[in-house]
């Protein structure tokens, strides 16, 4: 394994971990209060990863839904990153079909972010591993600080860190939209269309979410090669 | 909590692996039509859009706290700062305003 490229990825998944770590801690404190011991909460982090269907689960729990239901909403709600590991496919170097699946487990909205906005032209395998291992270990460990800790965070804290993960996700979409008309029209569209969902209610946010992003990106594309094609 | 707690936690799982997984490991090696690509290359930033707007505005009930951590972590963002110092920035203004309020 190239070190060089895993020690990047690291680096560039400490965001990531500094993002998760008042979400994970949320999580942990959230999970106790619906009555899961230490161990299924921890459980939950480290065999799902995934914070919106983790959060979802809890409330579904609460409010005494089915299991089956819940792990059904879990895949509509997951399903749009079926979208991203196939654009992500599209910038990572070719490797054995063993470590892709490996490293897929490890697939979020904020890692995914990270991947896919790296100006490197392919990403290794490393990199991509360093990434992950280092969110991964964030939100799995502070699953457990939360569920431990119980609510001794101050309350003014607890609020300032919710803006976490927006913060990221507007550090990595303003680089790339400086100067740059069609990121800046894709990122502006898609927000508009979901917030048309979110107001409706029309979707429920996974939905709205994968369909607002395909809207866009199809959208943008169409519009590219009219330009194209009328000059 | 009772063994359905345990399969519950099963099928989270597996449903959540498979979209990261099929595309990632199937689609290796096969050339897609140029349309396409250019799409998915669209991707990235149409989703960053999406997770951004409106749940941004709605951290907290208080809808000015996720206005004021937007136009934050915008602003930090703008000047070029790496991604860490927007996150830790925005959390730093968030707790003084909060400190205030």
């Amino acid at each position: 394994m190239n070190g060089r490229e895993f020690s990047d990825g690291v680096k560039a998944g400490t965001s990531i971990a500094v993002g998760y770590f008042p979400i994970a801690l949320t999580f942990g404190l959230l999970a106790k209060t619906t009555g899961l011991s230490l161990l299924e909460a921890t459980a939950m982090s480290i065999f799902v990863f995934a914070g919106a269907s983790q959060y979802i689960a809890l409330s579904l729990i609460t409010g005494g839904v089915a299991p089956v239901i819940i792990v059904l909403n879990t895949f509509v709600v997951n399903i749009r990153h079926f979208l991203m590991t196939a654009s992500l496919n599209e910038k990572m170097e070719p490797d054995d079909k063993w470590k892709k699946a490996l490293y897929a487990f490890g697939i979020t909205d904020e890692t995914f972010s990270v991947l896919a906005t790296q100006k490197n032209h392919k990403i290794t395998t490393p990199f991509a591993i360093g990434v992950i291992l280092v969110a991964y270990a964030s939100w799995v460990v502070f699953t457990s600080v939360g569920h431990l800790i119980g609510a001794n965070l101050p309350q003014f804290l607890q609020a300032a860190m919710s803006i976490a993960l927006y913060a990221m996700f507007i550090g990595l979409l303003v680089p790339s939209m400086r100067g740059n008309r069609k990121v800046m029209s894709l990122a502006l569209i898609a927000g508009a269309i979901n917030s048309l969902f979110y107001f409706t209610e029309w979707l429920s946010t996974g939905w709205a979410i994968m369909v607002s992003t395909l809207a866009s990106a199809i959208f943008i594309e169409w519009i590219s090669r009219k330009g194209v094609k009328a000059s | 909590m009772s063994s359905w707690y345990w399969w519950m936690i099963l099928g989270m799982a597996v449903v959540t692996y498979i979209p990261r997984a099929i595309p990632l490991t199937f689609l290796e090696g096969r050339e897609l039509p140029e349309p396409v690509q250019n799409v998915l290359r669209n991707i990235p930033y149409a989703v960053l859009g999406a997770l951004i707007f409106p749940a941004v505005f709605f951290i907290q009930e208080n809808i000015w706290f996720g206005v004021i951590g937007a136009f934050a972590a915008f602003g930090i963002a703008i000047t070029g700062a790496n991604v860490m110092i927007v996150v830790l920035g925005s959390i730093a203004l968030l707790a003084i305003v909060s400190g205030l309020l």
